[in-house]
C-alpha cells in the first residue's frame, strides 16, 4: 500500500487520451447514424464503457494507484451489477 | 481546528481513499436511475426511440466534447501545479470552471427550448403522448438535473481550489496550534518552514480530490449523453 | 497505568464547556455526542411505542384518532429506525471505540466526523419539524410507499427530507472508519489482529457507503414527484410502483445488516472477556460478516412476496434468502463453541450478550417463515411480523447496544453504574419485552394486521396482555437508562481495565486522555489472547 508516490504523468499521455476521448465519442455519433437496430445500443454502451474507462485509468489515476482502489472500484461496480440482474429477474418475467 | 492536538501530517493515500469512498456513493446514486431507465426502456423501447429523436443530438455531442476538454483541462491543472507551476495550474482551473460554464448555458438552452414547446414533466402535451415518451422525458429531466447540480457543485469545489491555490500561502501558524509538546522548543523558523512545505502538499492532495471529482461527473455525462441523444 | 496526561473528559480547547463539545472533533468527544442524542430519541421512541399500545387496550374509537395512530406508527418507525438503531451502535460506539482499538489517535478526518453529527442533529430535527409543521404528520409508515406517499397531503416531503439528510450522516460515517481502518491501524495491527467489532464496523461501513446511496435516490424520487409531478411510478402514465418498493427495499434490506452487524461485533467481543478465553472462529467471524454484508444485497425483494412481482423472483429470492442464514449461523455457533465449558463471569455486559443470543434466535427463526414464500404469503402485514422485526431489531440490535453500552461505560466515564439496578432492570426488559412481542407474533398468526387503529373483539385478550408487556418493558428501559443517569454522578471509579479484558482499547487509561495512548502502542498478539484467565 505504500506505491504513495508516483512520478507525474506526462502531459503528452493525456493528450492523447484526450484525443481518443473525442474520437470515440464522433464514432459513437457516427454508429448511431447507421441504425443497426437493437445492435446500436450495445454498440453505444460499449463505446461508453470504453470511454469511461479511459478517464477512469488515466484522467483518474486509477492504473497509477494501489491495486486496492481498483479492487474497491470494481466492488462498487459488481454491486451495481447485481442489483440490476436481480431487478430484472422480476421486471422482464412478470 | 478546534482541538489543534488531532492535526496530522497529511496523508495522500488516505484522503483519496476516503475521496473513492465519496466517488462510489455518488455512482451508485446515478446508479438507481439507471436502474429506471433500463427497466422503463425496455418496456417501451419504440416510444424511447421515437423520444429521443426529439432531442438534439449536435448539443449533446457539443457538450460531451465540453466536458471531455475540461476534464483535460483539470488533469493539465493538477499536472501544473505537481511541477510547481502554479500560475499555469491555476489558469488551467479557471478555464475548466469556463468549460463548465458553458456546459450549463447549452442545457439551458436545451431546456428552455423544451419547455417553451410544452415539454416538461407533466405538461399538458406531453400527458396527451404515448407511456413511454412520459417516461422518457421524466427521466430527461430527472437526471440531467441532478447531474447539471452536480456540475454547479463541481465549479464550486473549482472555485474553492482557485482560491487555495491564488493566495500565497505564507500563512505563520501561532506556535499554540503546534502539539504541546512541540510547543515547548518550537522554533519559529523551522516551524514555519516545515508549514510551508505541508501546505503545498495538502494542496496537491486537495486540487486531486476536487479533480477526481469533476472526472466522475463528466463520466456519468459520458454515460448520459448516448443513453439520452443516440438511441433514435 | 499511571495517568500523567489529562484525560478527554477535561476541556483542552480553548472552548468553554457546551461548545467545548459540539464543535470538538475528537472522536470520544464524537461519539459521546452521538451517544446522548441517540438514547434521547431513542427514550421518545419508545414513549411512542408506549402511547401506541396504550390505545390499543381497548377496540374502537377513543383516546386519540386514526389519523393520530397513523401518525404514531410512522413517526416511531422513522425515529427508531433512523434515529436510533441505523446510527446506533457504530455512530456512538464505533467512534469512541474503534481507533482505540486499532491504536490510532483518531479517525481518518476528524472534522467530518464533527460534521457527520451535526448532519445527524439537523436531520433529526427536520423530522421533528415535519411533525409539527405543514399539514400535519406524515401518516405513510417509515417506509414510504407510492402510490399513497404522493397522494397524502400530509408533511411526507419534508420527511423525506430530513431521512435523506440522515442518509448523509450515515456514509460519512462510514467513509471515515473505512479509511481509518485502512490507513491508521499502529504498528503491528494487522488485518486478523483487529478485534471482531472493527471488523464488524467495516463490513458495516461498507454496506453504509454502497447501499445508502440508493436510499438516497429513491428519497430523491419522491421529492421529485411530490414537487414536480414526474410520473415515473404512476401506471397511469406508464409507471410502475413496484419500481419504488425494489428500490426501497434495496437500499432498506441492506440496511437491517447495517444494523446487527456492530451488534454481532459487539457480542463477539465481550464473549470472550467474560469467558476468559480466546474466541472460537476468529476469521470464520470476521469473514461472515463481510459474506452477511455481501448476502445482504441479494435479498431485498423478500419483503415484496405479496406485492405482484414476477413468481420466478418471488422464487429466487426466497431461496437466496436462506444463505442469509449460513453466515449468521457461523457465528451464532462459534459464540457457544467459545462459551462451551468456559469459567463464564456472568457480568452485566455478558447478560445482555446472552440476552442477544435468546431473543436474536428468536428473531431469526421467526424470520426463516417470512423468508419462505410459502408461508409469508399468509402472515405477511400481520403482527406476526411486527412481532418478528422487534425480536431482530430490539431484541438483537437493541440488546446489542445495551451490552456495549455495558461494556465500555466504565471506559467512556472511568465509572461503574450500579450492577444490581441493572439486573433488576434486565429482568423487567426480558419479561416485559416477551410478553410484548411474542403475543404480537400470535395475533398475527391469528390473522391480526398490522398498523390498524382497531380490532375485532376476539383479538382483545391478546392486546391486553401485549400492552401489560410494554409497560413492564418500558419501566426496565428507563430504569436501565437512569442507571448511568446516577452512575455519572455516583458511580463507583473503575481502574482502567476493570473486565481484566484484552483488546487495545483497555490498554489505556478510563478514561482515556485526548491522544488515546500515551505512547502509540505496537501490538504483538491476537485480540483476545488470555494467559491463566488473564490478558496474556
Ligand atoms: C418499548 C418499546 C417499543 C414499543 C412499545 C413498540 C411498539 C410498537 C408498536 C405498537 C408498533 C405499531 C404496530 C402496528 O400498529 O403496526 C411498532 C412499530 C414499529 N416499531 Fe416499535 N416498539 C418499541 C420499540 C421499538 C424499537 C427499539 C424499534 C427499533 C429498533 C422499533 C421499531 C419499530 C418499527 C420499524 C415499526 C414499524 C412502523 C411502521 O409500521 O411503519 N420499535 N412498535
Amino acid at each position: 500500500m505504500n506505491a504513495e508516490k508516483h512520478p507525474p504523468v506526462s502531459l503528452g499521455t493525456y493528450l492523447m487520451v484526450w484525443l481518443a476521448l473525442l474520437a470515440l465519442t464522433a464514432l459513437t455519433i457516427a454508429v448511431a447514424s447507421m441504425h443497426f437496430g437493437a445492435w446500436s445500443v450495445l454498440a453505444a454502451i460499449v463505446i461508453a464503457t470504453i470511454k469511461g474507462t479511459l478517464v477512469l485509468l488515466y484522467f483518474m489515476h486509477l492504473r497509477y494507484e494501489d491495486r486496492m482502489f481498483r479492487i474497491m472500484l470494481l466492488l462498487t461496480l459488481f454491486t451495481l451489477a447485481v442489483i440490476m440482474l436481480l431487478t430484472f429477474v422480476d421486471v422482464l418475467l412478470r | 481546528m478546534s482541538t489543534p492536538t488531532h492535526e496530522y501530517h497529511p496523508d495522500s493515500t488516505g484522503s483519496k481513499i476516503g475521496m473513492w469512498l465519496f466517488l462510489f456513493t455518488e455512482l451508485l446514486l446515478f446508479g438507481g436511475m439507471f436502474l429506471l431507465y433500463a427497466v422503463y426502456r425496455v418496456k417501451n423501447p419504440a416510444d424511447f426511440h421515437y423520444a429521443s429523436l426529439n432531442l438534439d443530438t449536435k448539443t449533446g455531442a457539443i457538450n460531451t466534447a465540453i466536458l471531455l476538454t475540461s476534464s483535460l483541462t483539470m488533469v493539465l491543472s493538477i499536472g501544473m501545479l505537481e511541477r510547481r507551476h502554479r500560475k499555469a495550474s491555476l489558469w488551467f482551473l479557471i478555464i475548466t470552471i469556463g468549460f463548465g460554464v458553458w456546459f450549463l448555458v447549452n442545457k439551458y438552452l436545451e431546456w428552455s427550448h423544451k419547455i417553451h414547446h410544452g415539454i416538461y414533466p407533466g405538461s399538458e402535451e406531453l400527458t396527451g403522448r404515448t407511456a413511454g415518451e412520459n417516461l422518457f422525458y421524466s427521466l430527461y429531466f430527472l437526471m440531467t438535473g441532478l447531474h447539471g447540480i452536480h456540475v454547479v457543485a463541481g465549479m464550486v469545489v473549482l472555485g474553492v481550489m482557485v482560491w487555495m491555490i491564488g493566495k500565497p500561502h505564507h500563512r505563520v501558524l501561532p506556535v499554540t496550534t503546534l502539539p504541546v509538546d512541540a510547543q515547548a522548543h518550537a522554533v519559529s523558523v523551522t516551524v514555519e518552514y516545515s508549514e510551508d512545505a505541508k501546505l503545498d502538499q495538502q494542496k496537491l492532495i486537495r486540487l486531486e480530490n476536487a479533480g477526481l471529482y469533476w472526472h466522475l461527473v463528466d463520466v456519468i455525462w459520458i454515460f448520459l449523453f448516448p443513453l439520452f441523444y443516440l438511441i433514435s | 497505568m499511571t495517568t500523567t496526561e489529562p484525560s478527554y473528559l477535561e476541556n483542552q480547547s480553548h472552548r468553554k464547556g457546551l461548545a467545548s463539545w459540539i464543535f470538538s472533533t475528537d472522536h470520544k468527544r464524537i461519539g459521546v455526542l452521538y451517544l446522548i442524542s441517540i438514547l434521547i430519541f431513542f427514550s421518545v421512541g419508545v414513549l411512542i411505542g408506549v402511547v401506541m399500545r396504550l390505545k390499543m387496550l381497548w377496540p374502537g374509537t377513543h383516546l386519540y384518532s386514526a389519523a393520530a395512530y397513523n401518525a404514531f406508527f410512522t413517526v416511531h418507525g422513522v425515529i427508531q429506525i433512523f434515529l436510533f438503531i441505523i446510527p446506533g451502535i457504530p455512530a456512538a460506539f464505533g467512534n469512541f471505540i474503534l481507533p482505540l482499538q486499532i491504536g490510532a489517535k483518531d479517525v481518518a478526518f476528524p472534522r467530518l466526523n464533527l460534521l457527520s453529527w451535526w448532519v445527524y442533529v439537523i436531520g433529526a430535527l427536520l423530522a421533528l419539524t415535519a411533525l409539527f409543521s405543514g399539514n400535519g404528520p406524515p401518516d405513510t409508515g417509515w417506509s414510504f410507499y407510492v402510490p399513497y406517499s404522493l397522494r397524502t397531503n400530509t408533511n411526507v416531503t419534508l420527511a423525506v427530507f430530513a431521512a435523506f439528510i440522515l442518509g448523509f450522516s450515515s456514509i460519512l460515517t462510514g467513509l471515515n472508519f473505512i479509511t481509518t481502518i485502512h490507513r491508521m491501524r499502529c504498528p503491528g495491527m494487522s488485518w486478523f489482529r483487529m478485534p471482531l467489532f472493527t471488523w464488524s464496523l467495516y463490513a458495516t461501513a461498507w454496506i453504509q457507503i454502497l447501499a445508502t446511496p440508493i436510499l438516497a435516490v429513491t428519497l430523491i424520487m419522491v421529492m421529485a414527484e411530490r414537487i414536480l409531478n414526474l410520473g415515473l411510478f404512476d401506471p397511469g402514465r406508464g409507471g410502475d410502483p413496484l419500481l419504488y418498493q425494489h428500490l426501497f427495499w434495496i437500499y432498506s434490506h441492506p440496511a437491517v445488516y447495517i444494523m446487527i452487524l456492530p451488534a454481532m461485533g459487539v457480542v463477539s467481543d465481550v464473549i470472550p472477556a467474560f469467558c476468559r478465553k480466546n474466541i472460537y472462529g476468529y476469521k470464520a467471524i470476521a469473514f461472515s460478516s463481510l459474506a452477511i454484508a455481501f448476502v445482504g444485497y441479494l435479498v431485498w425483494a423478500h419483503h415484496m412476496f405479496t406485492s405482484g412481482m414476477s413468481n420466478t423472483a418471488r422464487m429466487v429470492f426466497s431461496l437466496l434468502t436462506f444463505l442469509v442464514a449460513i453466515p449468521s449461523g457461523v457465528k451464532v455457533f462459534n459464540w457457544i463453541a467459545t462459551m462451551y465449558k468456559a469459567s463464564i463471569k456472568i457480568e452485566p455486559p455478558m447478560l445482555f450478550a446472552m440476552t442477544f443470543l435468546f431473543l436474536f434466535a428468536i428473531g431469526g427463526l421467526t424470520g426463516l417463515l417470512n423468508g419462505a414464500l410459502a408461508t409469508d404469503i399468509n402472515v405477511h402485514e400481520t403482527y406476526y411480523v411486527v412481532g418478528h422485526f422487534h425480536y431482530t431489531m430490539f431484541g438483537g440490535t437493541g440488546m446489542g447496544f445495551f451490552a456495549a453500552l455495558l461494556y465500555w461505560f466504565p471506559k467512556m466515564t472511568g465509572k461503574m453504574y450500579n450492577k444490581r439496578t441493572i439486573v433488576v432492570a434486565w429482568a423487567h426488559i426480558f419479561v416485559g419485552f416477551n410478553l410484548l412481542y411474542f403475543t404480537m407474533m400470535i395475533m398475527g398468526w391469528l390473522g391480526m394486521p398490522r398498523r390498524y387503529y382497531s380490532y375485532p373483539p376476539q383479538y382483545h385478550t391478546y392486546h391486553v396482555v401485549a400492552t401489560v408487556g410494554s409497560w413492564i418493558l418500558a419501566t426496565g428501559v428507563f430504569m436501565f437508562l437512569g442507571a448511568f443517569l446516577v452512575a455519572l454522578k455516583k458511580g463507583t471509579k473503575v481502574a482502567a481495565n476493570p473486565w481484566d479484558a484484552t483488546t487495545l482499547e483497555w490498554k489505556t487509561a478510563s478514561p482515556p486522555p485526548t491522544e488515546n495512548f500515551q505512547t502509540i502502542p505496537t501490538v504483538t498478539g491476537g485480540p483476545y489472547e488470555f494467559k491463566d484467565g488473564h490478558p496474556a
